[in-house]
């Protein structure tokens, strides 16, 4: 019996593959560990697809390059770690000021500053809450295996289409660097995508139907500001009500609920089966999506009358840990496990960690 | 069956690649596989390593801390995982240029001297291929001719004239797995 | 009745916020003309800057994009490289393209981008009240420099054009100044040049306008342009710099 359908890829080239798939014809990046594998294939592949792959002078530039080709009307993306995507933070804002679609993929790695380029959760918080100035929001992925982040790209750009915002794929270096098995089967969920009218293309100001176009965040008039923050909060809250993702994995009638996203919900998920043998039944709570936060699963699964407790796993100092305690509002006690230095929880302390809070 | 892998060794040996084969073969069989090099620093020059599961259930953790099965290429493989194998998992020692033994004895060790079994053969390279035949005899992960299907997808057309060297290597390995025991 | 003059139609009609005596105005007008006369306004388009020409999306009349500071080129990069068929534009002041936006541009110009840049260079930054840039010149009092730019403490003013035309894929620079009719007639030419450089499809294009601030420079317009003549024409020597 053998599967040849499947192929085995790393997940940054698995994720790069997936862009090309779902249409991406520009990728404007520059090089950082522990995501180069996504411009090497993107520069080895969009060559023979007709698309363009260019090395920007820097992760400030390559954002802005991925602002115009955005706002010429195409599926565009750009990849980077952690303090890359701190330089391409001003640009993203200006993404989203400007209502432009684009993707953007953050391998993490560990923080503050230069860090390490081992996997990290650090950038949680910059992902989901801002990072560049203004009140804007990216729509965010968070994987947990490579085949899942094949599946979301194709998401992810329809969203960042539909909505007209930046989206992000929040990952570890792990899940960039790990092999797994995937399929390149999924189809576009049909989306109906609306046409760029507004995008820059060249204006015939006799024989355009459409009105000039003009990418821009600039409102200097506080009306006019208004205006667009109204637009992009309406549209916040549709995200919120429509798009949310969100893995439920044995929490019904669990004693007590992990909560963890991308590879550190797959270590609980082997904590979970040491748990078990041990005649403890803990069950998952995973955010597919970090924003918009699944807040009402995360209460319901945690709210629930068998639950003792809720235990946060993260490779950081506890930031998802404040999204989860504003969901359960103090109704149920909720604990955190984690660290910010790059070094992974492993199933067996996540298994200790239950049973301390048992005691 | 969920068998957690550790391949070890320095930079050179073909440790990742070991690792890599095993996956790929795992997935002809439809199995569930997930295979993760450490990276870093160390990838340059020092000790490499990777993770290797192989399951009839999705892969939870592909990070494996508690190993069923441990291949130690060189002596700080050895010092270094011993410690992650679960009581009655298998340690791999390649015995050529290991010289201290293990200090466990509730695991099943088996010693092949790679690098002489592929000095014989004639090229050196190939020790990885050797130790990929003992721990594939030993384990009965997958089936060995699948790891020849995933070396020939490795190597593609071009390189297909190296399949007839690399089976003999992954033959001797197993026989020195079995000698062992 | 003959017309002898009528206002391009690829300027819009909204009223310019520019000061009274300012260059800008010449510019804008001098590269809407030259997009006209070249009959490319239909696939023009305008990158502007942050700065004094922040607003230059109202008045070009072709579509636009406003770019981050100093973003620009990198902007105008995305835009041509999805596009090659548009003729791409930046619009940038000293602060914007000589200062914050030094690497854009230079690796713009590297990488033979098939851009054109309109280089507005007045010596100082005029949307923020007139603090001072790198090409203020030695001497110059600034907001920022009162006591007179010291070359000790900051260096000397910056000449771009000149730098830039060492880079091996720019394919037209030229400095020119709009102080007097005869060198805004040389201005219009040398931007009529820079575009079709493009259209040609040779490489980058840039050219490095003189400019004045009344404002900042606190002199009438008059002054400013007899002050530009003086001060600035002999350190930024007009002239094409580079054409292949």
């Amino acid at each position: 019996m053998t599967n040849t359908k499947k192929q085995l890829m790393k997940g940054c080239e698995a994720i790069a593959e997936a862009a090309i798939q779902a249409g991406c014809r520009y990728f404007f990046g520059y090089p950082i560990t522990p995501q180069n594998d996504i411009p090497e294939y993107m520069a080895a592949q969009m060559p023979k697809v007709g698309g363009t792959y260019l090395q920007a002078e820097s992760e400030v530039a390559a954002i802005n390059m991925v602002y115009g080709a955005a706002g010429a009307g195409a599926r565009v993306m750009t990849s980077s770690s952690s303090p890359g995507i701190s330089l391409k933070s001003e640009g993203i804002s200006y993404v989203a000021g400007a209502e432009l679609p684009c993707f953007i993929v953050n391998m993490m790695r560990g923080g503050p500053g230069l860090g390490s380029i081992q996997a990290s959760q650090g950038d949680y918080f910059q992902a989901t809450k801002g990072g560049g100035h203004g009140d804007y929001k990216m729509v965010v992925y968070a994987p947990s295996s490579v085949q899942e982040a094949v599946d979301l790209v194709q998401e992810a750009f329809d969203v960042a289409d539909t909505y007209r915002i930046p989206v992000m794929m929040l990952a570890d270096g792990i899940i960039g660097q790990m092999m797994e098995p995937v399929e390149f089967t999924k189809k576009s969920e049909g989306r109906k995508l609306p046409e760029k009218t507004w995008a820059a293309t060249g204006w015939d100001r006799e024989k355009s139907t459409r009105e000039r176009a003009v990418i821009n965040s600039l409102y200097i008039e506080h009306e006019e500001l208004q205006e667009l923050n109204d637009r992009l909060q309406a549209r916040y809250k549709e995200i919120q009500e429509k798009e949310v993702k969100v893995e439920l994995y044995n929490t019904e009638g669990a004693e007590y609920i992990l909560c963890a996203y991308g590879t550190v919900a797959r270590i609980c998920k082997s904590a979970i089966a040491l748990a078990a043998k041990k005649g403890i039944k803990v069950g998952l709570v995973r955010p597919i999506t970090v924003w918009p936060f699944p807040t009402k699963q995360v209460h319901d699964a945690i709210a629930q009358k068998s639950v003792k407790g809720a235990l946060v796993v993260e490779i950081s100092a506890g930031q998802m840990l404040e999204d989860i305690k504003i969901a359960v509002n103090g109704e149920k006690p909720v604990d955190f496990l984690g660290k910010p230095g790059s070094i992974v929880p492993t199933a067996e302390e996540i298994l200790n960690k239950i049973i301390e809070l048992g005691r | 069956m969920l068998e957690q892998n550790i391949f070890a060794g320095f930079g050179g040996q073909g440790v990742l690649l070991m690792g890599q084969l095993l996956a790929y073969a795992g997935m002809l069989e439809d199995k569930e596989v997930s295979w993760l090099p450490s990276y870093g620093p160390e990838m340059r020059g020092g000790t490499a390593n990777c993770s290797v599961v192989v399951s009839d259930e999705p892969v939870a953790s592909p990070i494996v801390t508690q190993a069923t099965n441990v291949v130690a290429m060189n002596r700080p493989s050895l010092e270094k995982f011993e410690s992650a194998l679960l009581p009655g998992g298998n340690l791999f020692i390649n015995s050529s240029i290991i010289d201290i033994k293990p200090k466990r004895t509730d695991i099943n060790v088996y010693y092949v001297p790679c690098n002489d079994i592929a000095d014989g053969l004639g090229n050196p390279k190939v020790i990885n291929m050797v130790m990929l035949g003992a721990f594939v005899e030993v384990t009965k992960c997958v089936d060995v001719e699948n790891i020849v299907a995933a070396l020939s997808h490795k190597l593609g057309a071009k390189k297909a004239d190296l399949i007839p060297l690399n089976r003999e290597a992954l033959k001797k390995g197993a026989e020195a797995a079995r000698a062992t025991k | 009745m003959e017309t002898v003059f009528k206002k391009t139609p690829v300027l819009t009609d909204a009223v310019m916020h520019y000061c009274p005596g300012c260059g800008h105005g010449i510019v804008h007008r001098l590269v809407a003309e030259a997009i006209d006369e070249l009959g490319v306004a239909n696939k023009a388009i305008a990158v502007v800057p942050v700065g004094c020409a922040v607003f230059a999306y109202r008045y070009f009349n072709i579509d636009s994009m406003e770019a981050a500071h100093g973003r620009a080129p990198a902007v105008a990069t995305g835009i041509k490289r999805v596009n090659p068929d548009n003729v791409v534009f930046t619009y940038q002041g000293d602060g914007d393209l000589a200062s914050i936006g030094t690497a854009e541009i230079v690796h713009a110009a590297h990488r033979g981008e098939k851009i054109t840049t309109i280089f507005i260079n007045n010596a100082i930054y005029g949307m923020t009240g007139g603090q001072m840039a790198p090409t203020t010149l030695v001497g110059q009092k600034t907001t920022t420099s009162p006591y007179g730019r010291d070359k000790e403490h900051c260096g000397s003013p910056i000449r771009i054009a000149e730098m830039l035309a060492t880079i091996e894929g720019s394919a037209y620079i030229e400095r020119v100044a709009v102080n007097s009719p005869g060198n805004i007639i040389k201005a219009k030419k040398a931007i009529k040049k820079a575009f079709e450089t493009q259209l040609a499809g040779k490489g980058f294009s840039l050219v490095e306008v003189l400019s004045n601030c009344p404002t900042n420079w606190g002199m009438s317009p008059a002054e400013s342009m007899k002050w530009l003549e003086e001060n600035m024409i002999p350190y930024y020597p007009l002239g094409v710099k580079k054409e292949v």
